[in-house]
């Protein structure tokens, strides 16, 4: 494994116990935890989503350094629901890479869908095409498959993994599914109902 | 000119009265809201009407001042309470109340010292009327934008932030909103110029005409007055959003919608 290329330090968020951790270059990292362990607003924070303190750094270089837009394509937060905001889907991407959207079973004429016509399985693997487009060096995913089918859940773990082995980046996925983390993990983390995070 | 008696203003009064008393079944709110309104109506305007005579009798540019700051007050008090949800704290009034000042406060000086020319250019019988009634428009268009942008804020907060997580700046987050929002805060205005004449005779130039003036003097005020609201209302609706936006925002591009009164 690699050099710890993602810092956190003592990250502060919501008047909760101060979070540290950090994650190596291509390392995926599941998280799990009851719900309301806060799992969510600790992505949130992470994103610079929702207001906290502390100190992260992504290859050495601090947060409060680089300007939000740009923190957040390096440092990518897939929410648990996707949210669209144009008609059609190629409107949401800058560009469409085609081998990727093949990989997730996308035709060619994915980009002229109706987004009003996508099915949940369908909006949550576009969705993640969308951020990885953006090229993100850390991933952080909030139940990703949690909505999917098998063979949906399939093909976004083997994309995320791809993405990883090709790029080097780390992720942070959140998952209730235990077998999900055996199959997926290099290690796991909890965040318990205290909101401390032990390894498991 | 004909002038009205107290009866002729009570039959008036009497059609807002059967108004209510119709519709009090059926939309009980509202009807009361009716009356309360024609009560404000017509105890303002007597108020008003009192303080412009005084005002004529003895010209003073303290007085015109203490008077406009007075109704600028008012609109940045009634933009806030039109607001379903307003920012909180200070900013819930402060954010109408420069976009007001700087507009129709600023369009209403130019107007009277550039284009109406009377001396003293404070005279009040052009002042107060020509304030007023930028003021009412300009008030009218950032109430609607202010209120439509606060709203979509928050119904579309998850698109928001979706735009936001993709590496959008908050300009682009919110691009879409805003355009709607400028609009709904315009479109009274750019109508009633489209209409102008042709449907409606704006009540300036009603009220001069009633007077006695000759109509095509009263056209010349009119076409006037419809450009600097159209100015008023415009730059004052630019300012409120951009303001108001800058505020939905912190300096880390987070939406704070902490920041409305919930």
């Amino acid at each position: 494994m690699g050099r710890a290329m993602f810092e956190v330090k003592g990250l502060r968020f919501r008047e909760r116990p101060a979070l540290s951790f950090s994650l190596r270059a291509g390392e995926l990292v599941c998280l799990s935890g009851p719900s309301g362990s806060g799992k969510t607003q600790l992505l949130r924070a992470l994103v610079d989503l929702d207001p906290n303190q502390g100190e992260i750094t992504l290859n050495g270089a601090q947060r409060d350094t680089v300007p939000p837009p740009h923190w957040r394509r390096q440092v990518a937060l897939l929410p648990a629901e996707s949210r669209w905001w144009a008609a059609t889907v190629a409107e949401h991407f800058a560009v469409i890479d085609e081998p990727r959207f093949d990989n997730l079973g996308f035709g060619r004429d994915v980009g002229g869908w109706q987004v009003e016509r996508l099915s949940t399985g369908e909006k949550q693997r576009l969705a993640l095409l969308r951020l990885l487009a953006n090229r993100p060096e850390v991933l952080l995913l909030d139940e990703p498959t949690a909505n999917l089918d098998a063979a949906s859940r399939q093909r976004v773990e083997a994309l995320v993994r791809d993405y990883l082995q090709e790029t080097g980046a780390s992720c942070l996925w959140v998952s209730h599914d235990q077998q999900q983390r055996e199959r997926l993990c290099d290690r796991c983390m909890i965040l318990n109902t205290d909101g401390q995070l032990e390894p498991s | 000119m004909t002038t009205l008696s107290i009866q002729d203003l009570s039959i008036a009064a009497l059609l807002v009265v059967a108004l209510a008393l119709v519709s009090r079944r059926v939309y009980p709110d509202l009807a009361r809201q009716l009356l309360v309104a024609a009560a404000r109506t017509a105890i303002q305007l007597t108020l008003i009407g009192l303080v412009l005579k005084a005002l004529f009798a003895n010209v003073s540019l303290l007085w015109v001042a203490l008077l406009a700051v007075v109704m600028l007050a008012i609109a940045g008090r009634e933009v806030m309470a039109r607001q379903h949800r307003r920012f909180a704290g200070a900013w819930g009034y402060a954010i109408g109340l420069v976009s007001m000042f700087i507009s129709s406060f600023s369009i209403a000086l130019f107007a009277l010292v550039v284009v109406v020319g009377h001396e003293p250019w404070y005279q009040p019988q052009y002042a107060i009327p020509l304030l007023g009634m930028l003021l009412g428009n300009t008030m009218n268009g950032i109430a609607l934008a202010l209120d439509r942008l606060t709203q979509s804020a928050w119904e579309q907060r998850e698109i928001i932030e979706a735009r936001l997580l993709l590496g959008h700046t908050t300009t682009e987050a919110v691009s879409g909103i805003r355009q709607q929002v400028f609009r709904s805060g315009m479109i009274p205005i750019i109508n009633a110029m489209a209409a102008a004449g042709v449907v409606s005779l704006p009540g300036l130039m009603t009220g001069q005409i009633l007077a006695g003036a000759p109509p095509v003097e009263a056209v010349k005020y009119q076409i006037m007055i419809m450009f600097l609201i159209a100015g008023g209302a415009g730059f004052g609706t630019l300012a409120a959003v951009h303001l108001a936006v800058r505020r939905l925002f912190d300096e880390r591009q987070r939406l704070r919608l902490d920041r409305l009164k919930h």
